[in-house]
């Protein structure tokens, strides 16, 4: 599995925290430099092989058809990309003009994740977004014209309102293109964005955690009659059309992670690039991975199982937390969230119910070891 | 014995008298300048800290006057209203007194209490007018309080200055001239009066006395005469900046006594010491077993470290004979202490100490004083913890502590601090002008209303100008009541007050409102309800967690998210189950600040 991330973005939505930059000159030379990190960590992963390869940001979609080009030439002078391998290219709708659809795809890009987030000006608008409600619902629809079967859409809800109606009609826009894959974020205030400034100045008054709750409720309701599959917290897909890179990071599988601010994990360790364009491309001309690399104990192995498990439709497999790490759940907490209908538990798996995902934070950290 | 001085300072806090003592010790050159260290008699770091003394202390001194050696014996003494016990101890180990008075605030409420003491010990008392180099000094104002209430003269008031060293001199040759010596007879049997004591913890309690008649001798056999227990003097010795072991002292001398004695509750202060053969006739008079006003329970905050807080409260008695405690349990806190203390202060001062001397965390449930309910079958049930008050339906009547206040502040004030003594529930006895805008107001108040937020607050309505000073009256008939609180229906017994009837409504209610804003939300909605038996006085609901959910979790998210749920998690640990309810430590500690 490989993951590159691409720094650059327009313009900063406003609830962003992901490193990018908009400073959009370094494009170039950060190419340059993506393509000498993959050398540099070409035997990073045990395997050659490649199932999936997943351009993420930022907006990857800035990228010219050119330097996408130069990145696969290196990825397979290095690397063999398996035939059936998912290749995902997150997206803004504004920069999937018919040509540039074209382009990616005689690239080899297989599957888009398209940042859409909703179909209303007003709060795309209010988001500091770049494209308009108009140019996402050509540029979903020129994705299908080109012949990108499988492709997501990316819906975000939380934004204050009356009413359910806006989210209401976000859904069902989105379903009628009928994606294979849907992802869904609810509006986060996180720090050090713009956002954050505006709820603490009071320009703007985030809706409250009881209408997102009803907000998400909707969602699952109307996605799971229309045979999407609620495969983990934010993730809704058709059957067969799970995200397998990202179902790949809640299975503990090893991925390589280029670019600034890129997380790797080979098994044991994770390592993260350093979050600064011009400190990252200095390094790697220098021959050198700026990363912190962080090994995980077993209390923190279990954690992160779990927090990561328990958010998708697998579940946590007690065996396993049982053989590797000697971890027993608590059947006391187990039997009271399942009174509460919180989760769903037998001797073999313990899983999250609809209700429950909405808490997941508070349950998994309930199980948490803390030493 | 003609050639010593035996004397205190009696000052109220804030008006110099550690200061004044230092510059003493300089003038006299018992200290030399490098050993000199700010208010180098409060040796504790709590009391340099707060800038109390909490625990009294002695020092000699020899000064050369007209040609002759005097020896100088100070007694300090605390200067808090949790410590007039002490106070007396000390006054009544002397032949005088030095008043001291700050020149820009005037006299105090303690001041005052502490000099008709010191009178009425028969001491001649020294005033003495200090800060008179502040700008703010009102020196004629002041000096005319001190001569209404002395009945002395205008002159006999020495002008000083502890910051300047102004007046040392005068105050020096004044306690000479002015301060008669101890008398006594150094040939009858051995009176020594305990006046206080410290725990050094590789001698064991060394105990300061003053001997009023006899002489002790190093490897005496003595006898304490309240606690009838024998001891070998194994050294006395002189208190000079560091003791100075001596073969004997007699009547008129003050000096220490090492005796491997390990427990402080041995040594009360005010006892008699005597020769264990050929005793004398009777103890000294005014010996009281000092007994706790407010008592609450002590928690700690881990619950697995309850064994290691008995250790350190153990230690800290060792030193702190009017710490008093049993183990006591708590649905909701688990094992913990019961404690009773002097007053609130002391109860701050303990839990301090346990903080910082023992790396102890506590929680401190609601304090309370002594309550008395009669049952309807005539038994009389002394109650020191909520959890002790008998069933509404089985009591009869209550009574509870009532204190006489005293109360001293600028005229301006007045109507605040009236309204506020009303409140806590308060009989206005008298009121008197001391001069033109300082009044003396006297009250009868229920002690349960001062040890919680009175004296802070009288404070602040007085901009710090009020002060207080109190004596216990006895018990009076009383309306109290147990308010409980419940958390969906679970009482949290840590959170029960006793409390008058008529304030358990706004009680109950302030208190479910801060609860509310104290406990975090959970996966349910949680019922916070106030009660009197099983009549619901007041009710405040935390709403049900609706959504507690990260919305992306790949790659770098899943470390960040970890951690931060992690940390989340270990600050958990400190919370405590009621029923199902996680309550956290502040909620606990929520009584004590119903009005911040």
């Amino acid at each position: 599995m490989l993951y590159l991330h691409i720094p650059f973005c327009k313009k900063a939505c406003h609830y962003c925290d992901f490193h990018f930059s908009t400073s959009l000159q370094q494009q170039k030379p950060m190419v340059e430099a993506l393509c000498t990190e993959i050398a540099l960590q070409k035997d990073y992963l045990d395997t050659k092989i490649l199932h999936s390869i997943y351009f993420g940001g930022g907006t990857p979609s800035l990228l010219t058809g050119d330097e996408l080009q130069q990145i696969f030439d290196t990825i397979r002078q290095y690397f063999t990309i398996a035939d059936d391998a998912e290749i995902t290219l997150e997206a803004n709708p504004d920069d999937l003009q018919l040509a540039k659809l074209q382009t990616l795809k005689a690239i080899g890009i297989n599957r888009l994740s398209i940042g859409v987030q909703t179909f209303n000006d007003h709060y795309l608008q209010t988001m500091n977004r770049t494209h308009t409600a108009a140019e996402a619902i050509a540029c979903v629809e020129n994705t299908k014209l080109i012949g990108f079967n499988n492709f997501s859409i990316d819906l975000m809800y939380g934004f204050p309102a009356a009413n359910h109606l806006n989210w209401q009609a976000d859904i069902a826009q989105v379903l009628a293109f009928r994606p294979t894959h849907i992802s869904t974020y609810c509006l986060t205030i996180e720090p050090k964005t713009a956002l954050y400034h505006q709820v603490k100045t009071k320009q703007f008054v985030p809706a409250s955690d009881n209408f997102a709750a009803e907000q998400y409720e909707i969602l699952i309701e109307q996605l799971t009659t229309q045979d999407y599959q609620h495969y983990e917290i934010s993730n809704f897909a058709l059957p067969t059309f799970y995200a397998r890179h990202n179902s790949n990071y809640w299975k503990k599988g090893k991925y390589l992670g280029i670019g600034a601010s890129a997380h790797s994990y080979n098994g044991t360790t994770r390592q993260a690039n350093i979050a600064n364009n011009n400190l990252y491309i200095k390094a790697i001309r220098q021959g050198q991975i700026p990363a912190e690399i962080e090994v995980l104990t077993p209390a923190e192995h279990i954690n992160e199982y779990i927090l990561v498990n328990l958010r998708t439709t697998w579940g946590c497999n007690r065996e396993w937390l049982a053989t590797n790490y000697n971890y027993k759940f608590s059947e006391k907490l187990l039997a009271a969230y399942a009174q509460q209908g919180l989760m769903v538990y037998d001797s073999q798996t313990v899983y999250l119910t609809s209700k429950g995902r909405l808490l997941a934070d508070k349950i998994c950290s309930d199980f948490f070891v803390v030493l | 014995m003609k050639d010593l001085r035996n004397f205190c300072i009696i000052a109220h806090i804030d008006h110099g008298k550690s200061t004044l003592a230092d510059r003493l010790l300089e003038f006299t050159n018992t200290v030399s300048s490098r050993e000199m260290q700010a208010q180098l008699l409060d040796d504790m770091d709590l009391e340099r800290e707060r800038g109390i003394t909490i625990k009294s202390h002695a020092i000699q001194m020899t000064y050369l006057y007209q040609g002759n050696k005097y020896t100088l014996n100070l007694i300090d003494t605390p200067g808090h209203v949790d410590f007039s016990y002490e106070v007396s101890r000390s006054i009544a180990a002397c032949e005088g007194a030095l008043l001291l008075v700050d020149a820009a605030q005037g006299i105090e409420a303690q001041t005052i209490s502490n000099m008709y003491l010191a009178l009425g010990n028969d001491l001649t008392i020294i005033p003495v007018l200090n800060k008179v180099d502040l700008p703010s000094a009102m020196i004629e104002e002041v000096s005319d309080q001190i001569v209404d209430l002395l009945g002395c003269k205008r002159e006999d008031i020495i002008h000083a200055s502890g910051k300047t060293g102004l007046g040392i001199e005068n105050i020096l040759n004044a306690v000479i001239e002015r301060i008669a010596p101890p008398k006594g007879d150094i040939a009858a049997p051995l009176q020594a009066l305990i006046f206080d004591s410290v725990f050094n913890s590789y001698r064991g309690i060394e105990v300061y006395f003053k001997v009023l008649n006899g002489t002790i001798r190093k490897n005496d056999k003595v006898k304490f005469m309240a606690t009838n227990i024998n001891y070998q003097a194994d050294e006395i010795g002189i208190l000079k900046l560091k003791q100075e072991e001596v073969q004997q002292l007699s009547a008129g001398n003050v000096g220490y006594l090492i005796s491997g004695i390990k427990n402080a509750k041995e040594v009360k202060v005010g006892d008699t010491i005597t020769h264990s053969e050929r005793p004398c006739a009777a103890a000294i008079q005014g010996f009281e077993d000092v007994k706790p006003m407010v008592f609450a329970g002590l928690y700690p905050v881990d619950t697995s470290e309850f064994e290691e807080m008995r250790a350190s409260l153990e230690k800290l008695q060792l030193n702190d004979a009017s710490l008093v405690w049993e183990p006591e349990t708590s649905a909701a806190l688990g094992f913990g202490f019961r404690c009773g203390f002097l007053g609130m202060l002391h109860m701050e001062i303990v839990q301090e100490r346990l903080e910082r001397e023992f790396n102890m965390t506590v929680i401190t449930t609601v304090p309370s004083v002594q309550f008395h309910a009669f049952l309807t079958n005539g038994t009389k049930v002394i109650v020191n913890a909520p959890s002790e008050m008998p069933e509404p339906n089985a009591l009869s009547h209550t009574e509870e502590p009532f204190i006489k206040a005293q109360i001293i502040t600028k005229a301006e004030y007045i109507g605040g601090i009236i309204s506020l003594c009303m409140d806590k529930r308060g009989l206005i006895k008298n009121q008197s002008y001391l001069t033109t805008d300082r009044v003396e107001l006297v009250f009868d108040l229920p002690l349960s209303e001062v040890v919680f937020d009175f004296f802070d607050k009288l404070k602040s309505i007085s901009r710090g100008y009020a002060s207080l000073d109190y004596e216990l009256i006895g018990f009076r008939e009383t309306d109290m009541v147990k308010l409980d609180i419940m958390l969906n229906g679970e009482k949290v017994d840590a959170l029960s007050a006793i409390v008058h009837r008529d304030k358990a409504y706004p009680w109950g209610k302030k208190l479910c409102e801060k609860l509310k804003e104290l406990l975090p939300q959970q996966q349910f909605e949680i019922a916070i309800q106030a009660a009197i038996g099983a009549k619901i006085v007041a009710r405040e609901n935390v709403r049900a967690l609706r959504k507690d959910v990260t919305a992306k979790c790949y790659g770098g998210d899943i470390s960040r998210k970890r951690k931060l749920l992690e940390k989340q998690k270990k600050g958990k640990k400190r919370m405590r189950q009621v029923g199902s309810v996680e309550v956290p430590q502040e909620a606990f500690m929520a009584v004590l600040k119903l009005d911040s």
